[in-house]
């Protein structure tokens, strides 16, 4: 019952007129960069964090808040009129959108999206305010030992288990906990990794990192296979469903939900998995499985909800634990530290107000965009035809502004540019970027609790691994690491043994 | 179409430079690490030093790891996109051009201010992108760089420098 009053006392303080405005803006602009080829929320976010710096916490995080959710919005518009999905996570989307786009079933495909995302919406952030306290309550009593070992299970989990390459993943992810090194050592003072750039000794800032990783790398590698044919954009109307199509989606929608929040809510998530898994059981269910590959509506339906449930579910572990999953999470887990808040388990008691008003905008922002994109689903479509050459030309104007602002030093531009072309390489070479940027994120944060664990056994490494915890946390570490391994040594053994 | 399928199955030797690059980033960091003095206290029995060099030991093994799995014709998967035709080849003077516009930019903001700079950073991203409307280029980024200016500079207080138009804007 505390969770119901906390959260009503959120809807008050979400409910002023600037702090509504702030959801319009997130919204919006969320809905906008999610259509527009190329932009992402992460980068987005990115972007406006050095703006925000200066704003007060709450109205920021509205604002983010509402380009998180705003961004899947737009991303499944795109993916469902243009047969190219511009993130992963609606890759699946476009499998059967597309293909209901083509059909002339445009209109229901976008419907049964935005619908099936509100609804998922909805329940997952209702879910998230249940959900999130009760992992405080259990984090709460972990000492330093135990954190450290969760944030190496998300290390491991961002790295090795989402994308399709381990050492790809941790390449990048070490690239990341360097790039977290440099700078002053924050115990004893000894200068790290600053190779004597009096720049470097605070560290490279996160603004910096994330907006060359995200925008200026993302340019230059569109910038250098630029499509000079743009893709054909289905021509849409005001998107409505019919009474069949209802009666077909309302079971997906909460299907995908059941498997997107708890994929989403566990520290090596993400949304690939639930929305694909999602396809292969409406796929099952569906009494139509002939129509699977030619625009099947189920197949829209249940991983649009996936991918939204799964959203809302990552906010649990970085509301809870300071734990980001995706590259938008971890980007609003830098813009809590720019504040001076500390993120994890104690943020809940220290911020209740910030944290209850962030929870019921979710609400009030899932409803807006229900009501943004019913109507305007036409005029979003319209977003698709910006000349390309001001696009990005635009991308590298914000991200130089971006970046200038944090420090007013010309050399964070030339940093920026560095950072852009390492960003540039990993696009090049099939480098997963979301292991960088929770490396660089939560590294140092890793660092001091081990350091700290340490401290309180007198150096004795024994102090690494205390409680049953971190046992289990070492235990899920060493399968997915050895998985790999264990597997051929079954295949080899089960080869034999036919062979015999 | 059968002379880019015989061409994906070569493989990309270019990987075994970002392979190199790892390895020298960990031996970067071992030496770095070495010059780091050795504190430690009660208070910090760990000090400044294994974090460092832990990563340095980590990467050279990545990227033997990462080197094998090229051996054995791993293939990193491009990143695709809406505006990504990865059927075309990197095209060199279009992200030359774009770094010089980005430079150009870096050199000048201080000296001209962010107004110029960044009309002329955006102009010359667009004419590297292909845009050749010259007037219609450089009017937008004038319009974008003004209008940042204002909101952001005088309006919510950000540090964007005004240059030699100090006084006039």
């Amino acid at each position: 019952m505390d969770n119901i009053s906390a959260l009503i006392a959120g809807f008050g303080d979400v409910l002023t007129p600037v702090n509504l405005l702030m959801a319009l803006l997130g919204v919006t602009v969320g809905t906008a960069v999610g259509v527009l080829p190329g932009i992402g929320p992460a980068m987005t976010v990115a972007l406006l964090l050095p703006i925000t710096y200066g704003m007060e916490p709450t109205q920021a995080l509205i604002l983010f808040a509402g380009i998180f959710y705003g961004g899947m919005y737009g991303g499944s518009t795109t993916s469902i009129l243009l047969n190219t999905p511009g993130e992963s996570a609606s890759v699946v989307t476009a499998i059967e959108g597309n293909k209901m786009a083509k059909a002339g079933r445009a209109a229901q495909a976008l419907a049964t999206a935005a619908i099936g995302s509100f609804v998922a919406g909805t329940i997952a952030t209702l879910l998230l305010a249940f959900v999130m306290p009760q992992v405080v309550e259990f984090a709460i009593s972990l000492g330093a030992p135990e954190y450290l070992a969760i944030i190496l299970v998300a290390f491991v989990g961002v790295s090795a288990v989402l994308g399709s390459s381990r050492v790809r993943g941790l390449a990048s992810l070490l690239v990341g906990l360097t790039i977290g090194v440099i700078g002053i050592d924050f115990v004893t003072g000894q200068q790290r990794m600053t190779m004597g750039i009096p720049q470097l000794a605070d560290g490279i800032d996160v603004v910096v990192v994330a907006v060359g990783i995200f925008a200026v790398g993302e340019a230059l590698w569109v910038a250098a296979h630029l499509r000079r044919k743009a893709a054909e954009v289905i021509p849409v109307g005001r998107p409505w469903m019919g009474r069949e199509d209802w009666r077909r989606s309302w079971k997906p929608w909460l299907r995908g939900t059941a498997l997107g929040f708890p994929f989403g809510a566990i520290p090596a998530g993400g949304a690939e998995i639930p929305t694909f898994l999602s396809y292969m059981t409406e796929k099952r269910l569906s009494r139509h499985p002939e129509q699977f590959g030619r625009g099947a509506i189920e197949g829209v339906a249940g991983p649009e909800a996936a991918n939204n449930a799964s959203a809302a579910g990552t906010l649990v572990p970085l509301l809870a634990l300071g734990l980001p999953t995706n590259a938008t999470a971890a980007i609003m887990l830098a813009a809590l530290e720019g504040w001076g808040f500390e993120p994890g388990p104690l943020l809940l008691e220290k911020q209740p107000d910030l944290v209850w008003a962030l929870i019921a905008s979710l609400f009030i922002g899932n409803t807006m965009l229900l009501v943004l994109n019913l109507p305007l689903a036409p005029v979003w479509a319209k977003l698709l035809q910006i000349p390309r050459p001001y696009l990005y030309a635009g991308i590298l104007f914000f991200a130089s502004m971006g970046a200038y602002a944090v420090n007013s030093q010309t050399f964070d531009l030339l940093l920026l540019l560095g950072l852009g072309l390492i960003g540039f390489a990993m696009r090049r070479f099939g480098l997963p970027v979301l292991p960088l940027i929770v490396g660089v994120i939560l590294g140092p944060l890793a660092e001091k609790q081990a350091r700290r664990s340490l401290q309180l056994s007198g150096g004795d490494l024994s102090g690494l691994v205390g409680g049953p915890v971190a046992w289990v946390c070492y235990a899920i570490i060493a399968t997915v690491l050895l998985w790999p391994l264990v597997s051929k040594v079954i295949r080899r053994f089960h080869t034999t043994e036919v062979g015999a | 179409m059968s002379e880019k399928a015989v061409a994906s199955r070569v493989t990309d030797r270019a990987q075994y430079g970002l392979c190199a690059g790892l390895a020298l980033l960990g031996v970067l960091l071992l030496v770095d690490a070495s010059h780091i003095g050795a504190v430690s206290s009660s208070n910090d029995p760990v000090g400044p030093r294994p974090v460092p060099i832990l990563l340095g030991v980590l990467l050279l093994i990545v990227s033997v790891v990462y080197a094998i799995d090229i051996a054995h014709g791993g293939q990193g998967e491009a990143e695709a996109g809406e505006d990504v035709d990865l059927t075309t080849p990197i095209d060199v003077k279009t992200v030359g051009l774009l770094i010089a516009a980005f430079l150009l930019n870096a050199l000048t903001i201080e000296r001209l201010g962010w107004v110029i700079s960044g009309s002329l950073l955006f102009w010359g991203s667009a004419f590297a992108l292909g845009n050749r409307h010259h007037i219609r280029g450089l009017a937008i980024g004038i319009a974008l760089a003004l209008g940042t200016f204002y909101l952001f500079a005088i309006g919510l207080g950000i540090n964007l420098p005004a240059g030699i138009l100090q006084g006039i804007l």
